[in-house]
């Protein structure tokens, strides 16, 4: 008899009163699971796929002209000069790099926490990380004007005898950056091994059986292999989770360690992490809503998944909110000049006050729709209010960086910014690179972690059986 | 019941297939009970408190992951140092690099360490499962197949001090196993 045994012999997960929603729905087996994940990259593709594809990577082919345009004549081809250095290559590579914070968050925080959710959601999510963080390096990594002068950045012995600058948080960032993304990648593929053991073992085709075969490992799914798997995932897990923390904190030391008004705030950290984590988890709900409809994982991506991101997204929401108030509060508390005209500027009489309020109304108040159940089981409100999240966290960071810089201590040197059309273009096809990206990850590997949604499975207790035979025996007392 | 016919070559193990994740769990526990070594389960997602009806012990990858974390810390400790003070001392706005300067250091130094320890964490999972190994007898079984969609499945080696082919067999009949496979080497 299994211990803690209950007197009406029923699992635990089913006892009245204590049950919860599942988290498969409509009672699925392991074999359906494999069977509906695989089928994806087995399948050909939907219209849907191929809708969004061929404008995503004409939209990234726009991306690589600008960049070659950039390259061969240089950053004058961007609207960025005096006073306003940083313009839309940093917005941008702020604003990507906080959508890259979701995918960690899901995969560790919530690991660690015992989310079992996170287990329908990890692997897009943590995808998606991956691409967003690809589309942020760019925009710093040519921000420097000689692309291939971008090694520069990296600790190695060179011939000028030069070595970096420790104390500098830029080159903070560059570590930060790197070891984020590295970090996300293996993380990322150690959870990958189970599955394209699956891929591996289904493939029909010569071809995909040595593709999949060679990243699979040749993975046999032992208990003497998931035991050091189980404790390598916990691991990293753990030491995710503070990676997660600190890169973004790391990110507004940029800000927050200089002088000019509006940027040298305290907040900062807590602020841009809690700001990433919203803004993450909109971009996982506009890429899942869509992707759960094409492909039909409605039994696995369920509404309990969609309500309970839509109440981290009025959390967090609610977070940078407070952040707002907070930063003006201060500025007037403060009783500095320059920090307090800094901010009269950037909410009432400055240049780029519109920013502002579209910031306010996007971050803050259509987020408090989240209150009510009804608006949560929306999906379209849902898609809606992430989109306006995606939209209102650009904005955040083009309020923050060059509205700040354009009016500084010196009236006598303040200067509007507005960017030229490579920028425009280049930010919209650094969408269509994350976008092609992303489809791509769609066509060619498990979009949902089959071995670790099987794992929450209620028959996937070991004991699941043993109350079941209980019951049976029970009911034929 | 399906065994397949007597072969002549050199025998690898035994493949048993078991109904549920609860009947393996059972036998798992009754082939730790009967004193076999080389033997595991191989199913579709780690089982929960396999490892005690197995009989394992913990996993020290942590221990590996320990050495990786100081490694990237002391790494990262001693580039800054030795860079800033001895080979390119840089002073930004009249400030030397000096004991004072430690919490300027300290972004780097915590990247580093994760990142090192990242590193061992792969590396480290790679050597305890003795992978990469794309070629394993395994492979040929048809039956090990399911392992990776919804099989539960137990293999005994025959390089097992208690593994005799007609015994062992008979033994994962006893204990519950629905189909049986016997693997070349």
């Amino acid at each position: 008899m299994p211990t803690g045994t209950t007197d009406q012999g029923v699992h635990p997960s089913e006892a009245p009163g204590v049950a919860r929603e599942p988290l498969v729905l409509n009672n699925r087996s392991f074999s359906w699971i494999t069977e509906r994940i695989c089928g994806i990259v087995e399948n050909r593709q939907p219209l849907g796929w191929w809708f969004l594809f061929i404008p995503s990577a004409i939209l990234a082919g726009c991306l690589i002209f600008t960049l070659v345009y950039l390259v061969s004549t240089g950053v004058g081809i961007w609207g960025m000069n005096h006073p306003v250095a940083w313009g839309w290559d940093i917005v941008n590579f702020v604003f990507w790099i906080g959508i890259g914070h979701a995918g960690t968050l899901i995969s560790a925080i919530l690991f660690l926490t015992r989310q079992k959710w996170r287990t329908s959601v990890n692997r897009a999510s943590e995808a998606m990380t991956l691409f967003a963080v690809m589309c942020a390096g760019i925009f710093p990594g040519f921000h420097v004007g000689r692309f291939w002068m971008v090694w520069f950045l990296a600790p190695v012995p060179n011939s000028n005898a030069i070595w970096q600058n420790f104390k500098s948080p830029l080159l903070w960032d560059v570590f930060a950056v790197s070891t984020y993304f590295t970090v996300s990648v293996i993380f990322w593929y150690i959870g990958l091994i189970p599955d394209l053991a699956t891929l591996r073992d289904r493939a029909r085709t010569k071809f995909r059986k040595l593709a999949y075969g060679f990243f699979a490992l040749g993975w046999r799914g032992g208990n003497r292999q998931w035991q050091h798997y189980e404790m390598a995932y916990l691991l990293l897990a753990a030491l995710s989770t503070p990676l997660v923390l600190s890169v973004h904190s790391v990110v507004s030391f940029d800000f927050a360690t200089s002088v000019v008004p509006g940027w040298h705030t305290t907040i900062f950290p807590p602020y841009f992490v809690a700001g990433a984590i919203f803004g993450g988890f909109a971009m996982v709900l506009t890429l899942m809503l869509p992707c759960r409809l094409i492909y039909g994982l409605q039994d696995l991506i369920t509404m309990k998944h969609i309500d309970n991101m839509a109440k981290i997204i009025l959390l967090t929401g609610t977070i940078v909110g407070y952040a707002y108030i907070m930063e003006l509060f201060i500025s007037y508390y403060s009783a500095n000049k320059y920090e307090t005209d800094a901010f009269h500027l950037r909410i009432l009489s400055g240049p780029y006050t519109w920013a502002y309020y579209c910031m306010f109304f996007c971050n803050v108040i259509a987020p408090q729709v989240f209150w009510f159940e009804k608006a949560r089981k929306n999906l379209w409100i849902v898609f809606i209010i992430a989109n306006f999240v995606n939209a209102g966290m650009w904005f955040e960071r083009f309020v923050i960086i060059p509205t700040s810089v354009s009016v500084d201590f010196l009236p006598g040197q303040w200067g509007l910014y507005s960017p030229t059309w490579v920028e425009k273009l280049m930010f919209a096809g650094s969408f269509g690179l994350f976008m092609s990206l992303f489809l791509i990850f769609l066509r060619f590997l498990p979009v949902i972690a089959i071995a670790e949604v099987k794992g929450v499975l209620p028959q996937a207790d070991p004991h699941y059986h043993d109350w079941k035979k209980l019951r049976e025996g029970r009911r034929s007392k | 019941m399906s065994t397949t016919t007597a072969s002549t070559k050199q025998i690898f193990g035994i493949v048993a297939e078991f109904d549920s994740a609860s009947d393996l769990y059972h036998a798992a526990e009754k082939v730790r009970d009967a004193g076999f070594k080389r033997w595991d389960v191989h199913t579709p997602f780690p089982i929960h408190g396999m490892d005690h009806a197995m009989g394992l012990k913990k996993s020290w990858l942590s221990g590996v992951v320990l050495c990786g974390g100081v490694t990237g810390f002391t790494t990262a400790l001693i580039l800054q140092f030795f860079t800033q003070v001895n080979l390119y001392p840089t002073i930004v706005q009249g400030k030397p690099t000096n004991l004072n300067t430690v919490p300027a250091f300290f972004p780097v130094t915590f990247e580093l360490t994760i990142l090192f320890s990242a590193f061992a964490t792969l590396f480290g999972l790679l050597i305890f499962v003795l992978l990469p190994r794309w070629n394993h007898p395994l492979f040929e079984s048809a039956l090990f197949k399911k392992f990776s969609d919804d099989g539960f499945l137990l293999v005994i080696e025959s390089k097992d001090p208690k593994f005799r082919e007609d015994k062992t067999t008979e033994f994962l009949e006893s204990i519950g196993a629905k189909a049986i496979e016997r693997v070349d080497a």
